[in-house]
């Protein structure tokens, strides 16, 4: 498996007043060549400052402390802003959460599509109009000409997440970092994005690391996943192995606390506690507090470990013993 | 957009006439006229003679109604003092005023925005702290004291700049304009920076908050996703969002400049608008009052019109519409 980007020991602070929170403190995985890979985690989990680590955009008060992002044999979080620069929008492009606010309300779709392709190749403006144009046509954006003149107040949410996906895909990027992007819309719209984006993949050979909180995503769309959580990866391997059989509690819950028709009637079964703030962390494993297996050997820092071929978690007491459901 | 205008147009006519009986009934109740332009030594005729004259014999209702009457044939009345037109009296005052309020506006937008610019995308270094401290001065001098002392380095010390009067003018448009000659422009210059002083402050504020709120955004964000150079997101993602609260406050500030330069024109003995104003309270010089003041609603319903259709044209998500 050729791989497209590989992140080692990624740890993005943020210095603020209160003290340095860890956003993302030792996260690595790697990401294949036309794979997908979820990022899987809670809110403030730091799947999408992994995100932004990844493309160089943490604002400050926020840095990249230390750790590698290898992307084609370069060192992401080492190199020059202008180089940077250079990458993003062109081989690794990026797609936000809330497409009501990501397109700029004042300027046309065309004016936001060609700029995207300037900005990375010297091209005549018509060629960068067919370029865009035909970017929203693959995305599925009915009459692209006549939507390209139109601003993005007249899309539905929808409509904007696909301009969004058009202007990442303009340059063919090897690496997509979608960011949550259908949080915001609905099932139907959801399913349809899904379906486009999991085309596109294959037929470009285009990697994606999909950030999100929903197992069912995940499950139907990557091929690699990691778990984060309180900054860190607790658990990762093939999406398939993972959700069959979790071997972090945390794991184990999240995939317990999803809702399923089987379950008709039981109450609902949750993880207890809240996240802990990431300015006061407890020692040694951070979902200890909310552990139904934690003991004294989880006051201790817990590396990342293989357990199974593939499989790594970081747990004293992972789910090894149980029979798959 | 023909149906909007139209609209906006007899709302304009409405307020017009709203404000006309206002003024006019406001005007009535500040005192009578009488007793400070007729000589006291003159005798019961000659008083009575110059009341009729003036027209100050009919009832306050009778009165409106002849204003009004003489207001559509383009009339607003002759002036108590000079015995010439209002209207003409004010226009020929106005080119003054307009030169002077628009060439503080020119350089508080011209200045203002760079600076608050620069403040806004970098908040935290020494230049930016300097103009926000700068900026706080700019709002809490009195204008009256700081032309003073413009005066006193630019005209008498260094001997600079003229301190008073408009200098030489040259006729555009049938009008006396100062900024034409070079003559003219210096002697602009120190009032026009004088009444900018305070808007300066204000762009500066206004364009900092701006910049910092937009800079927050997701689609600036994403905009640098894509890789475009800072200077791009800069000036066409950022630059955009934030003319939209600049162009509403220098609009309405423009009215008021123009209503309201009496400071500084008294200061500089700059022959405009409002000199003339207060001279025209001074004497109760009625006519001149209504119709100074009729002009100045005119002029912001303008303005606010202009503001609207501009904002339409920053802010596609505006739609300029017949009905409400």
């Amino acid at each position: 498996m050729t791989t497209t980007l590989e992140v080692r020991n990624l740890r993005t602070h943020f210095f603020t007043r209160a003290g340095i929170v860890k956003a993302v403190d030792g996260v690595s995985f790697t990401v294949g060549r036309g794979k997908v890979m979820g990022l899987v985690g809670e809110s403030g989990s730091g799947k999408t400052v992994t995100g932004f680590s990844i493309i160089g955009l943490v604002d400050p008060p926020g840095r990249v402390v230390e750790g590698e992002i290898l992307y084609q044999g370069r060192n992401l979080a080492t190199i020059s802003e202008e180089e940077m620069r250079h990458l993003r929008g062109n081989r690794i492009a990026m797609i936000f959460q809330d497409p009501m606010m990501t397109l700029n309300p004042v300027l046309r779709v065309d004016t936001q599509m060609i700029e995207t392709v300037l900005a990375h190749e010297k091209v005549s403006k018509e060629e960068a109009r067919q370029r865009a144009r035909d970017a929203l046509g693959m995305v599925g954006i009915p009459s692209p000409d006549e939507r390209l003149k139109s601003y993005p107040h007249q899309f539905s949410g929808g409509m904007r997440q696909r301009v969004a996906i058009a202007i990442a895909l303009l340059h063919r990027p090897e690496l997509i970092i979608a960011d949550e992007p259908t949080t915001a819309l609905d099932v139907t719209i959801q399913g349809q994005i899904l379906a486009e984006v999991q085309k596109l993949a294959a037929n470009t050979g285009t990697s994606l690391i999909w950030i999100t909180h929903d197992l069912s995503v995940v499950a139907g769309l990557a091929d690699d996943i990691a778990v984060m959580y309180a900054g860190r990866v607790v658990e990762d391997g093939p999406v398939s192995e993972v959700l069959d059989r979790p071997l972090h509690p945390y794991t184990h819950g999240l995939i317990g606390s999803v809702p399923s028709r089987n379950k008709r009637g039981e109450p609902l079964r949750q993880i207890p506690g809240m996240t802990p703030s990431l300015l006061k962390l407890p020692a040694g494993c951070a979902f200890r507090t909310r552990c139904p297996r934690a003991d004294e050997a989880c006051l201790a820092d817990q590396p990342l470990r293989a357990l199974l071929p593939g499989r790594q978690a970081r747990c004293i007491h992972p789910h090894l013993d149980e029979v798959p459901a | 957009m023909t149906v909007y205008l139209l609209r906006r147009i007899s709302q304009s006519f409405l307020v017009l006439v709203a404000m006309s009986m206002i003024v006019f009934i406001g005007v009535y109740a500040v005192g009578d006229p009488v007793e400070i332009l007729i000589s006291p030594d003159a005798d019961q005729m000659e008083r009575e003679r110059a009341i009729q004259a003036l027209g100050l014999d009919l009832p306050l209702w009778e009165q409106y109604g002849v204003f009004v009457w003489r207001a559509l044939h383009g009339d607003l009345g002759r002036s108590f003092v000079y015995n010439e037109p209002a209207l003409q009296l004010i226009l020929q005052k106005m080119p003054a005023t307009l030169e002077l309020a628009f060439g503080s506006m020119f350089i508080s937008v011209l200045i203002g925005l760079p600076l608050g610019m620069y403040a806004g995308l970098r908040p935290e270094s020494p230049g930016s702290k300097m103009i926000m401290a700068g900026s706080i001065l700019g709002f809490s001098l009195p204008t009256f004291w700081v032309g003073l002392m413009l005066i006193m380095v630019f005209a008498v010390q260094l001997g600079w700049l003229p301190s008073t009067g408009r200098g030489e003018t040259a006729y555009f448009l049938g009008l006396q304009w100062s900024f034409l000659t070079a003559n003219g422009l210096s002697h602009l210059i120190m009032p026009a920076i004088n009444l900018a002083l305070f808007k300066i402050s204000l762009v500066i504020r206004l364009t900092r908050s701006g910049v910092r709120e937009t800079m927050l955004m997701d689609y600036v964000k994403f905009a640098r996703a894509k890789g475009l150079s800072p200077a791009r997101v800069t000036f066409v993602h950022v630059f955009k969002n934030i003319l939209i609260p600049v162009v509403t406050v220098v609009g309405l500030e423009l009215g008021s400049t123009i209503a309201f330069s009496v400071v500084t024109e008294s200061v500089f003995a700059w022959p405009g608008m409002g000199k003339l104003i207060i001279d025209s309270i001074n004497v109760l010089d009625r006519p001149v009052i209504v119709a100074y003041l009729m002009i100045i609603v005119l002029m912001f319903i303008t303005i606010n019109l202009i503001v609207d259709l501009l904002y339409s044209a920053l802010d596609p998500r505006v739609r300029l519409e017949g009905k409400a």
